[in-house]
């Protein structure tokens, strides 16, 4: 049952439109539900090859050697791929948008760091035969010891899960183990504080379970090109990453996408187009490479788990003062998207509340299983139910019904978030008071009058006038190349606050380091500082003007240029 | 022994579209000589509706009925760039290129349409039905198919037009966090009724009542549909679904649908679902984006729930049989806590 409750935000439509508003019926409805409409495994050419992956049995292994000599002598086998014949055998989807190194080979061929890791593939004339000479590859494994939860991962002496991170956790910014957050100072609103609340929150792994599997048909064209079938969610994405690993001019690549049988994240980050193209392209024949339900489960990247630990602060009136956030994201074996998905997680920080104090250290950990994507609500989902059962344990500590403690601390327009812009378009108590009315909920009479238009901004929309700062988790020996920003944000902060101790960077002093030498990542080490409350060093910008120019694009947020 | 019913709530705020911008999204608009037209997106269509939404946005902007418009997408040949359908970007990213790329196609066909009745473009407006007539003087008109037919045909135009948007990337200050991650953010409230059996620790979810706030409702069908499927999912994930059942040890884990569990027909239960639109400024005739936020606040509002029902926090997901039961007996047994029931203050 569903109702449109106009009178809300009345005032801020035009409801007279012609199209919008309306409930049309689907364009491709009709194709739908007649079994018509064509997915990428609808164009089944004549001749069509089949590939398959041989897949590690082990968390973590070295290869001594790979023999594909009986699997190539298998019935109806064409062709055994290893990573040799893949032009470049190392990819990061971000990459593409400068954003993180390339750390994961297509398939691998020194070691291998999860279980159901891609070693060969197999292409032969049935995914029968396929199957059969998948068995008959022959790996010598060099078995090492494994990591799987992600606060091991990150002790001193764990095994190192990806070379690229020999610490096990991603470097941001080219400057720290952890992406932080501060806003305020959390320990000095912890001691006036009448509660302090704490929890620790589990999110488990979860696959997207699209009923169409992830999947790419690949066929040669005339003239040169390579036509290719797909499932994904980012046509251009698939493109680009095909047209890197295979190193060939994207526009020898014809990509058709666009009718889908579900996603939920799990086709955004797919390599399965550039092993059907490789296969078309060392043929001569088209080639399908799609998963099926096992290797969708296990082997395809899934939610990744997230562990969050909360602090909360709270008066004794259900204020929150100040919360604090301890986060790991599991990002598996390689890096994918997690790195990304923790900045669009600290940027969420606190939730929808605003709280004058805020503090989170939050983690990509690199483990020995398969590595974690995007899945609807990325980096959103798993924070919002640590930060929701959170706030059940506050209103209990402070003995409030949740819904009131909600609408006393909901953000309202004109309020500073944590990331230091200010709240607009609110809704969250609107939201809370017509559930409350719907369930027979009877609020307290403030709660009732509250509304997400009033009564925010002023003293709540002023930036903290001292925040705690520290270089916990510095990174210290890292050579982060030639685009690495780590000097402070650029940005267009709502207001600008002189507060001891720290100044806030103006708009344009987005500087650059000077170029250095490239990249070794490898060469970094950790040292753990206690938090202290007195300013980093702030080196001045180096070119206080310059504005971002070329590729660089995502590269100062990881402070790690593609290489 | 028995049978006890908790409430549990939750709340929520969603970010839309990609984290600190910069996913660009383009859009192609062109009408062939009879007045219909074809935008041309990479955009992909999940079954979310993405096909729909923007045809419903194309046809509001050029001011022609939505029978007149066709969407064709994901071909790297014809369509232009597109990030892709995901974080919620697909409705406020590629609608709000959509409708750049028909404003400049609509420019072009009153323009054709004034040239012929010879009148100045800017007195004239669209009806949505077909037909092009001076603001005022519904009689001096011309349908958007004859104007067309003039465009091409007489006059040498193009009826089409270019589209892109793009929200300009943020950086972020790695001392404090400092960025701007997103220009519009969707709400929610749900509040969750389960009955717990604390003989076997199994979950029934009885009811949901929800509020979602997501910017205008393009399209209330689509709205509903993203809603309804959206909330199945959270309270999957609430209780049932994971490809790690003893995390972080990676036994036992599910390869096909009869081992990766999921509630069926039998288990879903009762939503009722009110919807609030607060017009997005920067989003596409305000809207948002409803696509992930649906699922997000189920999981905290389903765990909340078991609390209020049995005293048992579970603060590992999924909520098992099995943890429930073991918290039951580490409790001494059920401790209902019925901190939400109707009337109570």
């Amino acid at each position: 049952m569903i109702e449109f409750r106009k009178e809300f935000f009345a005032d801020e439509r035009d409801d007279n439109l012609n199209e919008i508003g309306k409930p049309t019926r689907r364009q491709d409805i009709l194709g739908h539900v007649t079994g018509r409409s064509p997915f990428f495994d609808d164009h089944l050419f004549d001749g069509l090859l089949h590939i398959r992956c041989v897949r590690s049995p082990h968390h973590h292994a070295r290869i001594r050697r790979i023999d594909t000599a009986e699997a190539q002598a298998m019935p109806g086998v064409v062709r055994v791929l290893t990573g040799r014949d893949v032009p470049r055998n190392l990819n990061t989807l971000l990459s593409l948008l400068d954003f993180g190194i390339d750390d994961e080979p297509l398939l691998a061929d020194s070691k291998v760091a999860y279980k159901g890791e891609p070693v060969a593939a197999i292409i032969a004339e049935t995914e029968a035969q396929a199957r059969a000479a998948v068995t008959k590859v022959r790996v010598d494994w060099e078995v090492r010891p494994h990591v799987l939860d992600v606060e091991e991962a990150i002790r001193p002496g764990a095994p190192v899960v990806c070379e690229v991170y020999k610490t096990n956790k991603f470097i941001y910014h080219g400057k720290y183990d952890h992406q932080k957050m501060r806003y305020g100072d959390v320990e000095a609103a912890f001691a006036r504080a009448d509660h302090i609340v704490e929890g620790r929150y589990q999110m488990s792994p979860i696959e997207q379970a699209p009923i169409e599997t992830c999947g790419a048909i690949a066929a040669p064209e005339t003239n040169d090109r390579y036509v290719c079938y797909t499932s994904t969610q980012a046509l251009f994405f698939s493109l680009g990453t095909a047209a890197k690993v295979l190193t060939t001019p994207s526009n020898r690549f014809h990509f058709i996408g666009g009718t889908v049988g579900g996603g939920f994240g799990g086709k955004v980050d797919s390599v399965h187009e550039p092993i059907a193209i490789l296969g078309a392209m060392l043929t001569g024949r088209p080639c399908k490479f799609a998963w099926d339900r096992e290797e969708e489960m296990q082997v395809g990247a899934p939610r990744g788990a997230e562990r969050w630990y909360i602090k909360d602060g709270v008066a004794r009136d259900g204020r929150i003062l100040a919360r604090k956030f301890t986060g790991y994201f599991d990002s598996g074996a390689y890096t994918r998207l997690s790195s990304y998905a923790i900045i669009k997680s600290v940027g969420h920080l606190p939730g929808p509340y605003t709280i004058p104090n805020v503090h989170a250290d939050v983690y990509c950990v690199y483990t020995n299983r398969t590595p974690a994507t995007a899945m609807r609500g990325f980096g959103i989902t798993g924070v919002d139910f640590a930060i929701e059962a959170h706030m059940d344990k506050v209103a209990e500590a402070v003995a409030m019904n949740p819904i009131d403690l909600r609408i006393l601390n909901a953000y309202r327009d004109g309020d500073m978030k944590a990331h230091r812009r200010e709240a607009k378009n609110c809704a969250l108590i609107e939201c809370c008071q017509v559930v409350a009315d719907k369930a027979g909920i009877a609020l307290q009479a403030a709660s009732r009058a509250a509304s997400s238009l009033r009564d925010g901004g002023g003293e709540r929309g002023r930036l903290p006038a001292h925040t705690a700062l520290d270089q916990h988790g510095v990174v210290t020996g890292i050579d982060t190349g030639g685009y690495a920003r780590k000097t402070g944000a650029q940005g267009r902060p709502a207001r600008h606050i002189e507060m001891p101790g720290y100044t806030m960077p103006t708009a344009a002093s987005a500087g650059r380091a000077p170029a250095q030498s490239p990249a070794r990542p490898g060469a970094a080490s950790t040292a753990a500082s206690p938090s202290t409350a007195t300013e980093p060093p702030r080196p001045a910008p180096a070119d206080g003007g310059n504005r971002r120019q070329g590729a660089m694009r995502f590269s100062a947020i990881s402070g790690l240029r593609r290489r | 022994m028995g049978l006890h019913r908790g409430r549990g709530f939750a709340a929520i705020n969603y970010p839309i579209g990609m984290n600190l911008g910069g996913d660009p999204s383009q859009a192609l608009v062109h009408s062939n000589p009879d007045g219909k037209f074809t935008v041309a997106l990479s955009s992909i269509d999940l079954g979310q509706g993405m096909k729909s939404v923007t045809r419903q946005i194309a046809a509001e902007t050029l001011g022609v009925p939505v029978a007149d418009v066709y969407v064709d997408t994901a071909d790297s040949d014809t369509g232009p760039h597109c990030m892709g359908s995901f974080a919620s970007r697909g409705t406020h990213r590629v609608g709000n290129a959509v409708i750049q790329a028909a404003q400049e196609a609509r420019a072009v066909m009153l323009e054709a349409a004034a040239e012929e009745l010879e009148v100045d473009a800017a007195d004239l407006v669209t009806d949505g039905r077909g037909n092009i007539h001076v603001n005022g003087a519904p009689s001096r008109s011309i349908t958007t198919m004859a104007a067309c037919q003039a465009a091409q045909f007489k006059q040498g135009r193009t009826v089409s037009g270019r589209g892109i948007f793009l929200i300009p990337l943020s950086e972020v200050d790695p001392e404090t966090g400092e960025m701007t991650p997103v220009s519009c953010f969707a709400h929610a409230a749900l509040l969750v009724e389960v009955e717990v059996d604390d003989e076997t620790g199994e979950v029934a979810v009885r009811d949901m009542q929800s509020a979602y706030e997501l910017g205008r409702a393009l399209n209330p069908k689509l709205v509903e549909q993203q809603l309804v499927g959206g909330a199945w999912m959270g309270m999957s994930h609430a209780l049932w679904e994971t490809t790690e059942p003893y995390y972080p040890d990676r036994s036992h884990g599910p390869v096909d649908f009869n081992h990766y569990l999921m509630p069926g027909p039998g288990d879903v239960a009762p939503h009722h679902i009110s919807v609030l639109e607060r017009p997005a400024p920067d989003g596409p005739f305000g809207g948002k984006g409803p696509g992930e936020m649906c699922a997000n606040p189920v999981l905290p509002a389903v765990a909340n729930a078991v609390y209020d029902a049995v005293g048992v926090r579970i603060d590992e997901l999924p909520i098992t049989p099995e943890k429930i039961l073991r918290g039951i007996r580490a409790n001494g047994g059920a401790k209902p806590r019925r901190r939400l029931a109707a009337g109570a203050a």
